[in-house]
């Protein structure tokens, strides 16, 4: 294969100390090498430049000591505020344009003499979930996701890794879990299915269990929702909006420390083992194809949450209208369910109806809050939310308070993950054990943190009432 | 031509050139892998703020290794 050249190749790499092993592998590998370089030394063609263009200034800047860790910090805030700030317009005329159909629908069914049920599963129930799934979280996942997919064009993220490897180690991870845990924000199933970067069993169990630390598309919207009503005063406010800002960044910042302590945790005690080989390319930087990119992102984005909100959102809604409608003795039967989450509820600062929204929850996340709406309004019924302030007004009335929405948002963060995720960790580990796992681990913190937060909050009100 | 350090020690900015692997089995097979063989020239780029892993020009591609890997790569500065 190599010829002649071999040996010259070979006596070329020779060193005069005779450091060189003499295995047969080794001068395989090394008159491969030299092969390779002849032949692309004679057809490839180098900028003269090298390698110290921009991409270097570049690297020099993001994965600087004084600017890596802050302009990642600083990047990830500036998307949640596009996020935010974009959102909050496409969300009211989705839902105008969604409710004004609604009346539409009635009158339909109104006039074919249809009876109230059916109205009640169909249009109170199904449709209204639905649109409530596509006006609240379409309009943030379609900008969300462009800006992040125009990170990964960009070749950002594997800077992240290289900023943030050493902390993964400590943790006893791989480095590019930081990847596998920016693919979470996305979709936690996507997430999961991407720690197939991770050669090591250990470590790719450790990102698999970890992933559901980053808040997913279904978590974000809610997030977003909550903190622009309690923190935000509605958005309206520029102070207000950053404010709401930063307590989007500050939640998931809580999700990336406990994701670096329950890693640590999992990894001295189920997952125990060395730390594997570690490479990771940097790879070059490339110009984001930026309307080719919002186009296709857009596109897909639209097409998930619509289908997620065809087959997951308006069977859930529909369930939900009739658990909250039919009436068993004294209420309905989402009132009964609901006492019986009562005291769990009551003891980390949330309520009964709100732990069951969470686990009716379990197909997706997206419908946690319609189903909270629908079963916290009267008859069952999905009022018209056109807005923050509508929202906020619904749960101001259940007797929510600024510790609810803060343990709202914690819970939301800290819980099982949803069920396609924990199908999919169970496809990839092929053991039931891991998705159990997965699910438990959240919730455990998730309880504990929100009670922790009551505590607090009640002993603050003690010393601010002494 | 100075003397023999390894990968690890090189400086961001200057440039070795590889004298031996000091590792045995997988390791060395992916180190060898990246085209780390005998007589390759290596540049260190920079070093992650929290200064593991370290990025090195290797092959026309920009590679970081932690310190654990690149300790084990014998250079000679260039």
């Amino acid at each position: 294969m190599c010829g002649r050249t071999n040996d010259r190749a070979f006596a070329a790499a020779r060193h005069p100390q005779g450091y060189i092993d003499t295995s047969y592998r080794d001068r395989m590998v090394t008159a491969l090498y030299a092969r390779a370089e002849a032949i692309a030394s004679r057809v490839v063609k180098k900028n003269a430049s090298g390698f110290f263009a921009l991409e270097e200034r570049l690297d020099a800047i993001v994965t600087s000591r004084v600017w890596g860790y802050p302009i990642m910090l600083a990047l990830l805030a500036f998307v949640f505020w596009l996020t935010l700030k974009g959102a909050n317009y496409p969300s009211g005329i989705l839902a105008n344009l969604f409710f004004a159909f609604q009346d539409v629908l009635s009158a339909f069914f109104y006039h074919l003499g249809a009876p109230d049920w059916l109205h009640g599963i169909v249009v109170a129930g199904m449709y209204r979930t639905l649109a409530w799934v596509v006006a609240v979280m379409l309009p943030p996942m379609a900008i969300f996701f462009p800006l992040f997919t125009l990170l990964e064009d960009l070749g950002y993220l594997p800077r992240i890794a290289f900023n943030l490897d050493s902390f993964f180690k400590k943790a006893g991870a791989h480095g590019k879990q930081a990847l596998t845990m920016c693919m979470g924000f996305g979709c936690n199933a996507a997430g999961v299915v991407g720690c197939r970067i991770i050669d090591s069993p250990r470590e790719r169990l450790l990102a698999v269990l970890t992933n559901n630390f980053s808040p997913c598309n279904g978590r974000f919207p809610t997030l977003i929702a909550l903190s622009g009503i309690f923190m935000g005063g509605f958005l309206t406010t520029w102070s207000g909006t950053m404010l709401a800002v930063l307590t989007v960044t500050a939640i998931i910042g809580v999700g990336i420390l406990l994701m670096f302590f329950t890693t640590w945790f999992l990894s001295r005690t189920v997952l125990k083992g060395e730390p594997s080989f570690f490479i990771l390319e940097l790879p070059p930087y490339r110009p984001p194809q930026v309307l080719r990119v919002i186009v296709r992102s857009l596109l897909d984005r639209t097409i998930y949450v619509l289908a997620r909100a065809v087959l997951v959102a308006a069977p859930a809604g529909a369930f939900t209208w009739v658990l909250a409608n039919l009436r068993l003795s004294e209420g309905t039967i989402i009132d009964h369910l609901a006492c019986i989450f009562q005291p769990i509820g009551k003891m980390m600062g949330l309520d009964g109806y709100i732990l069951l929204a969470f686990i009716l929850g379990l197909p997706a996340n997206e419908i946690v809050l319609p189903i909270l709406l629908m079963s916290y309004l009267s008859a069952g019924m999905l009022m018209e939310v056109d807005g923050l302030r509508a929202l906020g007004e619904i749960l101001m009335d259940k007797g929510w308070t600024l510790v609810t929405a803060i343990n709202f948002m914690l819970f939301s963060l800290l819980h099982w993950p949803c069920g396609t995720t924990l199908l999919t960790i169970y496809k990839e580990t092929k053991n039931w054990k891991w998705p159990l796992l997965a699910a438990a681990v959240p919730t455990v913190i998730g309880f504990a943190l929100c009670f922790l937060v009551k505590l607090l909050a009640g002993l603050m009100g003690i010393m601010a009432a002494g | 031509m100075g003397a023999v350090t390894s990968l690890s020690d090189l400086k961001p900015g200057s440039t070795g050139e590889v004298v031996s692997l000091q590792a045995w089995g997988l390791t060395r097979r992916r180190l060898m892998d990246l085209g780390l063989v005998p007589g390759t020239r290596v540049v260190a780029l920079r070093r992650s703020p929290s200064g593991d892993p370290t990025a090195f020009f290797i092959r026309g591609a920009a590679i970081a290794l932690r310190r654990e890997e690149s300790r084990q790569v014998l250079v000679r500065p260039v």
